[in-house]
C-alpha cells in the first residue's frame, strides 16, 4: 500500500509539476498558453544540449534551464502575447501556432538540417539525459524501496511550489499579480504597471515549466513532441483546482495523481487514466469554477 | 531514417548500371507518423506520380491506412517494418519479420534455455503488441509455462511506475514486452529505477532495437534481450561494409542501423531483380517476379516467398551489452519461412496465404 501511495504522490509531483507554470500565467493573465508544453520540451532540450556541449549535470541544467526558458518566455510575450490581451480564443489559437513552431524548430534544427548541418542534441530523434549514480535504482526508507529519481522529483517539487508561494505570497511582485488577478483594471488605477507585471509573471511560468523539463528529462523521453500530452494534463489541474488559485492546483494534483494510482493499481493504466478524466469531469460538473475559488466582488 | 535506406540503395543500383539499364528515380514523401497523412501521401504518389511502387509505411496503422489505395489503384507497397501478421495483399511484399520468425524462436529459448517459467507479457495498447500476446500465449502454454498477467499501456504514454510495480509484485521470472515507440524508453529507465533487474528478470523485448538502447542510456537494458533476425553487431563482412557505406552516405560517423533499416535497403535489390526476371515495371511483372527472389542482405540471405509475398528471415537472439550492442546468444542456421497467419494456426504444410490470396474458411 505504501508503495502505491508513493507512485500516486510521485505521479501528483509530476502534474504539479507542469501545473504550476500554468496556475502561474493562466491563473493571474487569464491566457491559455498551448505552448506551455513546449516550454518543458525547452528545458529538456536545454538539459540534453548543456550536457552534450557544456558537460554539465542534470542538477546543474535547472538554474540553466530556468533562464533559457524564462527569456524564451519573455520574447513570446513580448513578440505575441501582449498584443492579444483580452481576446482569449486568439490568444489560445495564437499560442498554439507558437507550439507547432517550437517543436518544428527543434525536429529540424532550427532549419540547419535543411543543409546538410547537424547540431549533436537536436533533431527529431529521442535524446538522453544521463542521470547522477545516486538517482538511479532505489533507496531504501522505513523498511521499503523508494525509486531515488521520484523521490528527488518529490522533493524538487516541494522546493518550487514553496518557492513559487514564496513569490506569490511574500514579493512586492507577487502582490501585484494577486491585484491584477482580483481585478486587472483597478490595479491598473492604483499604478501597477499592468503589462510589465504581465511579462515578468510570463517569464517565471515559463521558466518552471523549464525546470520541470530539467526533471522530466531524467525518467520520460525526450523528443520534440513532448509537451503536447503534458500541457493538457497541466490545464486539467489548473482547471480543477480553480484558477487562479495556487492552493487549488496543489490540492487538484494531489488528487488527481493519487486517484490515478490506486486506480491504475487495482484495474489498469488505461482505465486508471479515463478515471481521472471521470473525476476532473465530475468536478467541473458540480463546481464549474473548480475546487477552490475566492469571491469576487 | 528508413528513407535514407531506400535512397541508398536507389543510389548504389544508379551507380551500377541502374534497373535493365534504366536509372531509379526517386520521390520522397513524409507520413509525419500520421495514418491519415500517409493515405493522402500515398495517394499523391499513386495517382498523380504514377508510380508502380512504393517503398515505406511505418507502424501498422499507417499500412492498414494507404492498402485501400494501393489495391484499387493497383500499385505495389514495399513494407520493411517486423509486423503482427494476419494480413494478405497481393499488392504488398513484406519484408519484415512476422510474428513466427521473432517470438517462433524467442518464446521456447526463454523457457528452456533460460530456464524461466512464468512471464509478464506487456504491451502498447494497439494491434501489433495484442496479436504479439496471442501468438506468444499459445507459445508458453505449449512450452509448459504460464503467463502471469497480459497488461498494456496507451500508446506513447511514459508512466510506468504503477506497471512496474505489478511485474514487481507478480511473481514473474521475466517480462516479455511488445512496448513500442518513445515509451519503451521510460519503461527500461523505470525497471531498473525500482530496483529491478534483467539478471534476475530479464526484459525480453520484441521491438527495442539499437535506435532506443541508444536514446535511454545503454546501461538501462543491459542483460535485456530482443529477438530480431538483424543486429547492427553482426560479424560478417557484408554487415561491416553495410554499416560503413551506411555511415558515409548519411554523413553521420555514428549513425546506428537496425533491423528496419536493412529491411529498407534490401528489399529495393528485390524489388530491382523482380523487374529484371519479369522485363517489365508493371504490377502483376513486379509480383510475378519477386516470388522466390534471393538477396544476399547484410545479415544473410533473404528471400521473397512464392506463397505469401512474405521474407525468409533467420531469427536471432541478441543479448543488450553496455556499450549499446548485442551479443548473439542464439541464431538459426539459415532463413525459416515467414507464416503470417501462424497464431491461427498456419503451418508450412496448411498454408492459409497463397497466390490465389487469403483462404478465410480456415480461420
Amino acid at each position: 500500500m505504501v508503495d502505491i501511495l508513493f507512485i500516486g504522490l510521485s505521479l501528483s509531483s509530476i502534474l504539479l509539476l507542469v501545473a504550476l507554470g500554468l496556475a502561474v500565467t493562466y491563473g493571474a493573465m487569464g491566457i491559455i498558453n498551448m505552448a506551455h508544453g513546449e516550454m518543458v520540451m525547452i528545458g529538456a532540450y536545454t538539459a540534453v544540449m548543456a550536457n552534450i556541449w557544456l558537460g554539465l549535470g542534470l542538477i546543474a541544467a535547472i538554474p540553466l534551464a530556468f533562464a533559457v526558458t524564462a527569456l524564451a518566455g519573455l520574447a513570446i510575450e513580448r513578440l505575441v502575447v501582449r498584443r492579444l490581451y483580452g481576446r482569449l480564443l486568439d490568444t489560445l489559437l495564437a499560442t498554439w501556432g507558437i507550439a507547432i513552431l517550437l517543436q518544428q524548430a527543434i525536429r529540424l534544427e532550427f532549419g540547419l538540417s535543411f543543409f546538410g548541418i547537424h547540431i549533436a542534441g537536436l533533431g527529431s530523434g529521442l535524446q538522453n539525459v544521463p542521470v547522477p549514480g545516486a538517482l538511479q535504482g532505489t533507496v531504501q526508507i522505513l523498511g521499503h524501496d523508494f525509486n531515488a529519481y521520484r523521490i528527488f522529483i518529490v522533493a524538487m517539487t516541494l522546493i518550487l511550489a514553496a518557492a513559487t508561494w514564496a513569490v506569490m505570497y511574500r514579493t512586492a511582485l507577487g502582490m501585484k499579480v494577486r491585484a491584477i488577478i482580483r481585478n486587472p483594471q483597478m490595479a491598473a488605477a492604483c499604478g501597477i504597471d499592468v503589462q510589465r507585471t504581465n511579462a515578468l509573471t510570463f517569464a517565471l511560468g515559463s521558466g518552471l515549466a523549464g525546470v520541470a523539463g530539467v526533471l522530466m528529462a531524467g525518467f520520460k523521453t525526450v523528443a520534440p513532441d513532448m509537451g503536447a500530452t503534458l500541457v493538457v494534463d497541466g490545464f486539467m489541474v489548473v482547471v480543477t483546482g480553480g484558477v487562479g488559485s495556487l492552493l487549488g492546483t496543489v490540492a487538484a494534483s494531489g488528487l488527481l495523481g493519487e486517484f490515478n494510482a490506486l486506480v491504475a493499481m487495482a484495474t489498469n493504466d488505461i482505465l486508471g487514466r479515463a478515471a481521472v478524466f471521470a473525476v476532473v469531469i465530475g468536478v467541473i460538473l458540480l463546481k464549474p469554477a473548480g475546487l477552490f475559488t475566492f469571491k469576487g466582488r | 531514417m528508413l528513407a535514407a535506406g531506400v535512397r541508398m540503395a536507389a543510389e548504389e543500383i544508379n551507380a551500377a548500371g541502374g534497373v535493365a539499364g534504366r536509372p531509379i528515380e526517386v520521390i520522397v514523401e513524409d507520413g509525419a507518423s500520421d495514418p491519415k497523412t500517409y493515405a493522402e501521401k500515398a495517394q499523391k504518389l499513386v495517382i498523380r506520380d504514377r508510380v508502380s511502387t512504393v517503398f515505406g509505411c511505418h507502424t501498422s496503422a499507417s499500412r492498414k491506412a494507404v492498402l485501400p489505395i494501393f489495391e484499387r489503384r493497383g500499385a505495389m507497397l514495399f513494407y520493411q517494418t517486423h509486423y503482427e501478421g494476419f494480413e494478405c495483399s497481393p499488392n504488398v511484399v513484406y519484408s519484415g519479420a512476422v510474428p513466427n520468425q521473432q517470438l517462433g524462436n524467442y518464446i521456447p529459448w526463454i523457457l528452456e534455455t533460460l530456464g524461466k517459467k512464468k512471464v509478464f507479457i506487456v504491451g502498447s495498447n494497439y494491434v501489433y503488441p495484442r496479436e504479439m500476446a496471442k501468438v506468444s500465449k499459445g507459445l508458453i502454454e505449449a512450452g509448459g509455462a504460464e503467463w502471469v498477467a497480459d497488461e498494456y499501456l496507451e500508446l506513447g504514454h511514459s508512466e510506468w511506475a504503477v506497471m512496474v510495480n505489478k511485474i514487481k509484485d507478480s511473481g514473474a521470472d521475466v517480462v516479455l514486452s511488445n512496448v513500442v515507440g518513445d515509451s519503451i524508453i521510460s519503461f527500461y529507465r523505470e525497471f531498473i529505477n525500482q530496483g529491478l533487474s534483467h539478471e534476475e528478470i530479464p526484459i525480453c523485448a520484441t521491438v527495442t532495437s539499437e535506435i532506443e538502447i541508444a536514446a535511454m542510456g545503454p546501461e538501462y537494458a543491459a542483460g535485456s534481450y530482443t529477438s530480431f533476425p538483424y543486429f547492427q553487431s553482426l560479424d560478417t563482412p557484408a554487415n561491416k561494409s553495410f554499416i560503413e557505406r551506411y555511415r558515409a552516405f548519411v554523413g553521420d560517423p555514428a549513425a546506428t542501423t537496425y533491423h528496419s533499416l536493412e529491411a529498407a535497403y534490401f528489399q529495393v535489390f528485390l524489388w530491382k531483380q523482380a523487374i529484371e526476371k519479369a522485363g517489365d515495371t508493371s504490377v502483376e511483372a513486379i509480383r510475378e517476379g519477386i516470388r522466390g527472389q534471393e538477396y544476399a542482405a547484410p545479415g544473410g540471405t533473404v528471400k521473397i516467398d512464392g506463397d505469401n509475398l512474405h521474407c525468409w528471415l533467420t531469427p536471432r537472439i541478441g543479448q543488450w551489452q553496455a556499450d549499446g550492442q548485442t551479443k548473439i546468444v542464439d541464431e538459426y542456421d539459415a532463413p525459416i519461412k515467414p507464416l503470417p497467419y501462424a497464431a491461427y494456426g498456419e503451418t508450412a504444410e496448411n498454408l492459409f496465404c497463397t497466390r490465389e490470396g487469403l483462404d478465410s474458411s480456415k480461420l
